[in-house]
């Protein structure tokens, strides 16, 4: 009997993985080699791929465009994954000890829906020069339009601010479902030995979610350094590449340049700080499982 | 949660909620409101909740209602545009990825789970490797073998790299099918089940909550897709509705996008996530307690 089902199994088992494979070979295994390998070569989708060894590398680490995209990045994470954890942590807080309505949880979910080029257009309306709502309140008020997008200083602060207008909710449900898991008897007798919000929120809350926490942030990091679409729409890198992020620069490369080899490298280069990233995701997931299942 | 006698504290952070609410949900408003004013009154009606004239004739456009000469009275450059059909094509090509790949992931997810076979420990290992490859990096040779196979332009070319597998949908559906009971399959192999009937019959139904709920991630995702479909599905007969925003955006003619226009096509493209959230939108809120602690 045991057998049997041990050789049914054997059988079945590599045609219940027979998609998964194939897809993972073609569209994974595969092309992260072919990555690798026109990364060392000379190659612009018309000619045949010509091995140069190590000159792309080269010529990316001496390249001052390179090194600004990743500047401009880790300014941008650092803009948005700021703002972004500090308020979803509030948010999050606040509805924890507010209410548990799935109404409002799904209103704060609601950007997380709507696709990053219709955030982009929206935003790109709302802050518009000249015609945009917030420059309209602004001139109401007695300021100065603002060149949101235009004004090299102010259009990295608007794609970071549009975009943790768009996660933020979402980021704050992710934060709120850790802080459910939080035995609610804690708070109870903090509330009866006369503690405020302010102190559970320190003793209890904060302590508590720190690895759903650090998991969290890890995972918007990832995100945030693969920012695209946001970019592709309102600033296309501009004004004078201060929102020209690495996703943007390799994209350029590749498909405006046709630099196939050097986008290779630097997408290898960009994947290094992932893998690091993903790595200690990897190792967080399995922590936060067991410390909360 | 007991009751309380008033409170400042607590009505302070209530007004925060609504302050939250408010800015969430205003940009939204805002594009609606724009969607339904005319493009000539753009100059003068920007400062009321409501327009002043309010009007369809932006959706009629951009849906190719109206003609040319119309389309280009009402503020628009003239340009072919067909907002029902990219809609459509999303719709399909959404459909299309959550539904097989979530049934081919579900399938790989009971195996590793549940089928004994020699390497099964290594293959999990490489295929959830995976997930340590960001996608720019096989973007650009997916782009080059998608060429090759002559796929571009086509569905099956935008759907190909993400409708058999993705990594994440892998591990978690193992992850829920490691949770079944035993003594549920050895009733089911005693009935003369082999692996396939256990699957379908007991896994499959066993599952509906995380099979919903990566469906419904994976629909989310694809909904959002831009570069992919931007680099292998440009053409019209193909275009996805991000897509379309981004060339409509490209084709405004005058130095001033048109903006009622574009903001009746973002409307639209809102929409159907809307209608998703309307209809399942406990679901989706529950769907983010399992992905946020598991």
């Amino acid at each position: 009997m045991k057998s049997t089902k041990q050789r049914d199994d054997r059988r079945a088992a590599w045609w219940f993985l027979l998609p998964v494979l194939v897809g993972f070979a073609v569209f994974y295994g595969y092309p992260a080699a072919r990555g690798i390998w026109y990364s060392v070569t000379d190659y612009t989708m018309l000619n045949t791929p010509s091995y140069v060894g190590t000159e792309n590398y080269a010529k990316l680490f001496s390249d001052e465009q390179f090194w600004n995209s990743l500047l401009v990045t880790g300014w941008y994470v650092v803009l948005n994954i700021g703002s972004q954890t500090a308020l979803a942590l509030g948010i999050a807080t606040l509805m924890h000890r507010l209410t548990r309505s799935v109404v409002l949880r799904a209103t704060l979910l609601l950007p997380w829906l709507v696709p990053n080029v219709t955030i982009g257009l929206l935003w790109m309306w709302l802050l518009d020069t000249n015609l945009g709502f917030v420059n309209n309140l602004l001139n109401t008020l007695g300021f100065n339009p603002i060149g949101f997008f235009t004004d090299a200083t102010w259009a990295m602060p608007s794609i970071a601010g549009i975009n943790t207008w768009a996660y933020t909710g979402y980021t704050a449900l992710l934060l709120y479902a850790g802080m459910l898991q939080i035995p609610q008897y804690l708070y109870e007798g903090a509330a009866i030995d006369g503690a405020g919000e302010w102190l559970m929120f320190r003793r209890i809350t904060l302590p508590l979610l720190r690895p759903v926490l650090a998991l969290v942030l890890v995972v918007s990091m990832i995100g945030s350094f693969q920012i695209f679409d946001t970019i592709a729409v309102t600033t296309r890198g501009g004004p004078v590449a201060a929102t020209r992020v690495i996703y943007y620069y390799i994209y350029q490369q590749a498909f405006t340049y046709f630099h196939m080899g050097y986008a290779a490298a630097a997408a290898i280069c960009l994947a290094l700080i992932l893998g690091v990233l993903t790595a200690v995701q990897m190792r967080l997931l399995r922590a936060s499982r067991s410390d909360l299942m | 949660m007991t009751r309380r006698t008033f409170n400042p504290g607590r009505a302070l952070a209530w007004v925060a909620m609504i302050v939250v609410l408010v800015v969430t949900v205003f940009p939204f408003w805002w594009m609606i409101r724009t969607a339904l004013t005319p493009a000539a009154d753009i100059y003068t009606d920007n400062t009321g909740l409501l327009p002043d004239h309010p009007t369809l004739v932006n959706f009629a456009r951009i849906l190719g209602l109206t003609s040319e000469a119309e389309a280009r009275a009402a503020g628009g450059s003239g340009a072919r545009l067909d907002f029902a059909r990219y809609l459509l094509n999303s719709v399909i090509y959404c459909g299309l990825i959550a539904a097989v790949q979530t049934l081919f992931c579900a399938m790989a997810g009971y195996a590793f789970a549940r089928l004994r076979f020699p390497g099964r420990d290594l293959v999990f290992g490489i295929v959830i490797a995976a997930l340590m490859v960001p996608p720019i990096f096989t973007l650009l040779p997916n782009f080059i073998l998608v060429k090759d196979l002559g796929l571009m332009n086509t569905m099956a070319g935008m759907v190909a790299p993400t409708i058999l597998m993705t990594p994440f949908a892998v591990f978690f559906l193992r992850q829920f099918f490691l949770s079944l009971p035993r003594d549920v399959e050895e009733a089911a192999i005693l009935d003369g089940n082999g692996p396939w009937g256990i699957f379908w019959r007991i896994a499959l139904p066993m599952s509906r909550g995380p099979l919903i709920t990566i469906g419904l991630t994976t629909t989310v995702w694809a909904w959002k897709d831009f570069l992919w479909p931007l680099l292998v599905g440009r053409n019209e007969e193909n275009r996805l509705v991000t897509v379309a925003l981004g060339v409509f955006l490209q084709q405004s003619p005058n130095t001033q996008p048109d903006w009622t226009g574009l903001m009746a096509a973002s409307t639209l493209s809102v929409l159907p996530v809307l209608v998703l959230l309307v209809l399942m939108g406990k679901r989706l809120v529950q769907s983010l307690n399992f992905t946020g602690s598991k």
